[in-house]
């Protein structure tokens, strides 16, 4: 769908807030939204969904002029102040920006941990626009302040105003991101991927909060998500774009129902399906990995005359058996201790108890021994950006390990056992010569699957692997990951916080919180039938139930 | 904003690419696939070298310094008190290969022929003939047939003058050109190793190995530098080896600092993590994956140790404790300059060299430096 779209008029007595009329932008010769047109009215939430650079971000830091200088915007931007007075966005000077943004229309960005400044006290960061906007000074802006505070329900605010960031937790520095964001009552609020970064329980609570402050205020919003689940919960009305061009807009639940574009159709299929095959009972009486009593603890430093603080434990004891062509899926929020769990058991950090390696126990081999195991335990890393040197080919990439431990192979057999391992993870051969740079996210994802791959582990340690991807890409790297594991009899061990991608892959279960067992089973009994509570918000949170 | 910004170029063509894996939108990645196996040097190497390249100043201060370096390197070839060739009596002697003592060219005494003796020039062309370099003189020959008092003022026969010992002030600004960048040269890459294996270590093993190494280097930078010279001054001759010796215990401590944060930081990056749990052993991954990384803050740094370790030769001779007395030095030069003050093409010639020379430097190192800044390589391609 190339030509301008008219907006749907479903909220029709309400005034529009923001109007964009063929919206396009270009950076350099690369177009990245082409002839959007989009409107809010009062009151309402309008979802933009797409897969990352479909220019959902792009088009709304067009509308606030928040573009670097060599971005090319034309198309019509209007927006209406409450007393009914018509801005051209496109011709305001720097010093009406300054009234709009922040005034006017406030802006809630992805990262929380990045987005405060870390050397100024919460309050004063609140309080810098309050000053700036409508003169506020000294302590009635100190009451204005702390009002908004609680407005967003971050605990102990009397306390917190004075706080520095990094003494908060992503979600309450989220909610004095809201709050700074709404200091001044703005008529219009974008939120850009506002819950991406935080965990799925704080999600829930994020959200819930700024859909009632949208009710109190009246205030128009637009919700920047991929997340379908949580569109579907919190829009009125939702615009799906892909490559920059709108493909479907409309009520949400018209989109989601009844889809008219195959794009719409597509993404909404996108949620991962499927369970993982049955295990056979030969297979599942052979063990692969068994920890006993693993247990992590860090040490704290000692302050100058003080007593040594406590250890921090990490991992408390814990036992886990994973079988033969197995896969193990490890759930709870960030700092549960699923990553550190995982790299213990790797024996890539220190840790007490016991491991066995296919009933050879590996936690108390030398190191040179341990390094001739590690062929049989891989591991994949959540960030296909940061997991694969940027200075080498993939095929050095690949081939690094195979070369170290089977060092009597010819050239022409790495080469050989290289483009076998890119077949495997469906990536053509000619990709071998090409740098990471030059691949997507999904792609990247597999060459370090290849990589990992090519040893011929038992054992295979998922960190995360799917959570940097968009959920066309998961999805088929799920099928993918079933495929190997049905292929090579693979056990893996499936660290994630996405509950939706742990059903479609994982035999059991485990469910960790700080550091401690929660509750673990088969996958239907977990999750079907949780028994903790802890369980249970989660699996709420995260839209399953 | 962050997000948007950064994954832009990279995420407009992800969605295609999941489609049709084996092409690329993107530009730049068209042409690899008909890159030869052979070439090994990684597309972000050859931007920065184009990024070089592009900064004409740099590229020609690289150029010009390249030349001189390459000329004064055959200096004894350009000015030298021996002849090139020299035919008499229809033989042919290469002087500069062998020691021929007078008697050979109709002299008296068994010595070393001095061609710069009119009696021996005389004898050598009556019959034959003698083929002098472009400079007749080395940088210890004295002129003893000047014909003022030196230091005498440059003419033609001494284009730069003379110093105040009679000796040919080019012909020692050539020599001293060289002996300054080999000076220069063996310090900065014994500190580049020195400083790339104990930053390295220090910061990829991090815990202990760091805290003790970063006090030791906290003690041994406490040690005054000149003093110890001196001390040495006095106890043996300093000659070049010594001196580059003494300079080269301290001068790693700088490259220590950069190299250990660009460890410690690339020691926890998840290639690196993935690299261990491949089983590899820390010498390869630190060979392979670690410095790699370091080398790019590391380069960049290169330049300036370098004009730093001319600078401090030049101080060290122009103090008098640097080379031994007579070497061709520019820092003596400097000294010569500043004592004869009526003989201004000494002082002139110090500065003129020593200023070009580090000019030409610190042009190449600022090249240097913005060609592997990403900044600067992404600002010059949207300018493009």
């Amino acid at each position: 769908m190339s030509h301008p779209s008219s907006p749907a008029d479903n909220i029709g007595t309400a005034a529009s807030v923001l109007r964009l009329d063929d919206l396009c932008i270009r950076f350099g010769q690369t177009a990245v939204v082409k002839h959007l047109c989009l409107e809010v009215r009062r009151g309402e939430c309008l979802a933009i969904v797409g897969e990352s650079g479909s220019g959902k971000s792009v088009s709304l830091l067009a509308s606030l002029g928040l573009l670097p200088g060599h971005a090319h915007v034309t198309g019509q931007r209007e927006f209406t102040r409450p007393d009914g007075k018509t801005l051209d966005l496109a011709a305001l000077t720097p010093r009406q920006w300054q009234r709009v943004r922040g005034g006017q229309i406030g802006f809630v960005f992805q990262e929380p941990m990045t987005s405060l400044n870390p050397l100024m006290r919460v309050g004063e960061q609140i309080s810098e626009s309050l000053r700036l906007q409508q003169g506020l000074r000294g302590n009635a802006a100190r009451q204005r302040v702390l009002e908004l505070l609680c407005q967003v329900q971050l605990p102990r605010p009397d306390e917190l105003i004075d706080a520095w960031p990094h003494q908060l937790s992503g979600g309450q520095r989220q909610r004095v991101m809201i709050a700074m964001a709404m200091a001044n009552q703005p008529p219009l609020l974008i939120a850009d991927e506002p819950t991406t970064a935080l965990d799925v329980t704080v999600q829930q609570e994020i959200l819930q909060l700024l859909d009632r402050l949208r009710r109190d205020q009246g205030m128009a919003m637009v919700l920047i998500s991929h997340d379908l689940n949580l569109v579907r919960r919190h829009a009125d009305r939702v615009i799906v774009m892909r490559d920059g061009e709108c493909i479907e807009q409309g009520r949400v639940n018209e989109v989601f129902d009844a889809p008219q574009a195959d794009y719409t159709r597509q993404l909404l299929a996108a949620e991962p399906e499927g369970l993982a095959s049955d295990l056979s009972t030969e297979d599942a009486a052979t063990p692969v990995l068994t920890a006993r009593k693993l247990e992590v603890r860090f040490t704290r430093s000692r302050k100058l005359f003080q007593k040594r603080p406590a250890d921090f434990v990490a991992v408390h004891p814990l036992d886990l058996t994973l079988a033969r062509g197995e896969t193990l899926g490890v759930v709870g929020e960030s700092g549960s201790g699923k990553t550190t769990l995982a790299l213990a058991l790797l024996k890539l950090q220190a840790a007490k108890g016991e491991i066995h390696l296919e009933n050879e126990r590996i936690d108390m081999l030398d190191r040179n021994a341990l390094r001739l195991r590690r062929r049989q335990m891989q591991i994949v890393f959540q960030d296909p950006y940061g997991s694969l040197s940027p200075r080498m080919p993939v095929a050095d990439i690949i081939s690094e390990g195979l070369r170290f431990h089977h060092p009597t192979l010819s050239e022409d057999e790495v080469h050989q056992r290289v483009a076998q391992v890119l077949e495997e993870v469906e990536l053509p051969s000619a990709c071998a010569d090409r740098y990471p740079h030059e691949f997507s996210g999904g792609q990247r994802q597999r060459i370090a699957l290849a990589r990992a791959l090519i040893l011929e582990p038992r054992l295979l340690v998922l960190d995360e692997p799917t959570s940097a991807l968009d959920r066309s890409v998961q999805k088929q790297l799920i099928a993918l990951l079933r495929e190997l594991q049905a292929r090579r009899g693979l056990s893996y061990l499936f660290i994630s916080h996405d509950l939706a991608v742990v059903r479609a892959l994982s035999h059991r279960v485990m469910v960790l919180r700080e550091g401690r067992l929660v509750e673990t089973g088969t996958t239907a009994e977990v999750l079907g039938n949780p028994r903790e509570d802890y369980t249970r918000a989660l699996i709420q949170a995260a839209g399953l139930g | 904003m962050r997000h948007e910004t950064t994954v832009h170029e990279t995420s407009v063509h992800e969605t295609k690419l999941h489609e049709t894996p084996a092409q690329d939108v993107s530009d730049e990645s068209q042409q690899p696939l008909q890159r030869p196996r052979t070439s090994r040097l990684s597309p972000i190497t050859r931007r920065r070298m184009a990024a070089f390249r592009d900064n004409r100043r740099a590229w020609w201060s690289l150029l010009i310094f390249g030349v001189l370096f390459v000329l004064s390197l055959g200096a004894e070839l350009i000015a030298n008190d021996r002849p090139l060739l020299v035919e008499y009596q229809g033989e042919t002697y290469l002087p500069m290969l062998h020691e021929y003592p007078e008697t050979t060219f109709g002299g008296f005494l068994p010595t070393a022929t001095d061609y710069r003796d009119p009696y021996v020039i005389e004898a050598i062309e009556a019959q034959g003939f003698m083929l002098n370099t472009l400079i007749p003189y080395s940088y210890d020959t004295l002129d003893l047939n000047l014909g003022s008092p030196a230091p005498s003022a440059p003419n033609g026969r001494h284009w730069l003058g003379t110093d105040d010992q009679g000796r040919d002030v080019l012909a020692r600004v050539i020599y001293g050109f060289r002996l300054s960048v080999i000076f220069a040269l063996v310090l900065t890459a014994g500190s580049l190793v020195l400083g790339v294996v104990i930053g390295g270590l220090q910061g990829y093993f991090g815990g202990k190995v760091d805290l003790i190494g970063q006090r030791l280097i906290e003690v041994w930078s406490g040690l005054p530098v000149l003093f110890l010279l001196i001390i040495l001054a006095s106890i043996v001759e300093p000659n070049l080896w010594w001196l580059t010796g003494i300079m080269m215990l301290f001068s790693w401590l700088g490259i220590v600092d950069i190299v250990r944060a660009e460890f410690l930081r690339a020691r926890n990056l998840e290639y690196v993590r993935a690299a261990r749990a491949m089983g590899l052993p820390s010498r390869l991954i630190m060979w392979r994956h670690v410095l790699p990384n370091a080398m790019v803050a590391t380069l960049t740094f290169i330049p300036f140790l370098f004009t730093g370790a001319i600078t401090t030769l030049t101080a060290l001779d122009f103090l008098g404790f640097g080379l031994p007395a007579g070497s061709p030095s520019l820092g003596e030069l400097v000294a010569q300059g500043k004592n004869n003050l009526q003989a201004p093409w000494l002082g002139m010639t110090a500065f003129l060299s020593l200023g070009i020379m580090l000019t030409l430097l610190v042009f190449i190192g600022e090249g240097l430096r913005d060609a592997f800044d990403p900044r600067h390589i992404s600002a010059r391609e949207q300018n493009a």
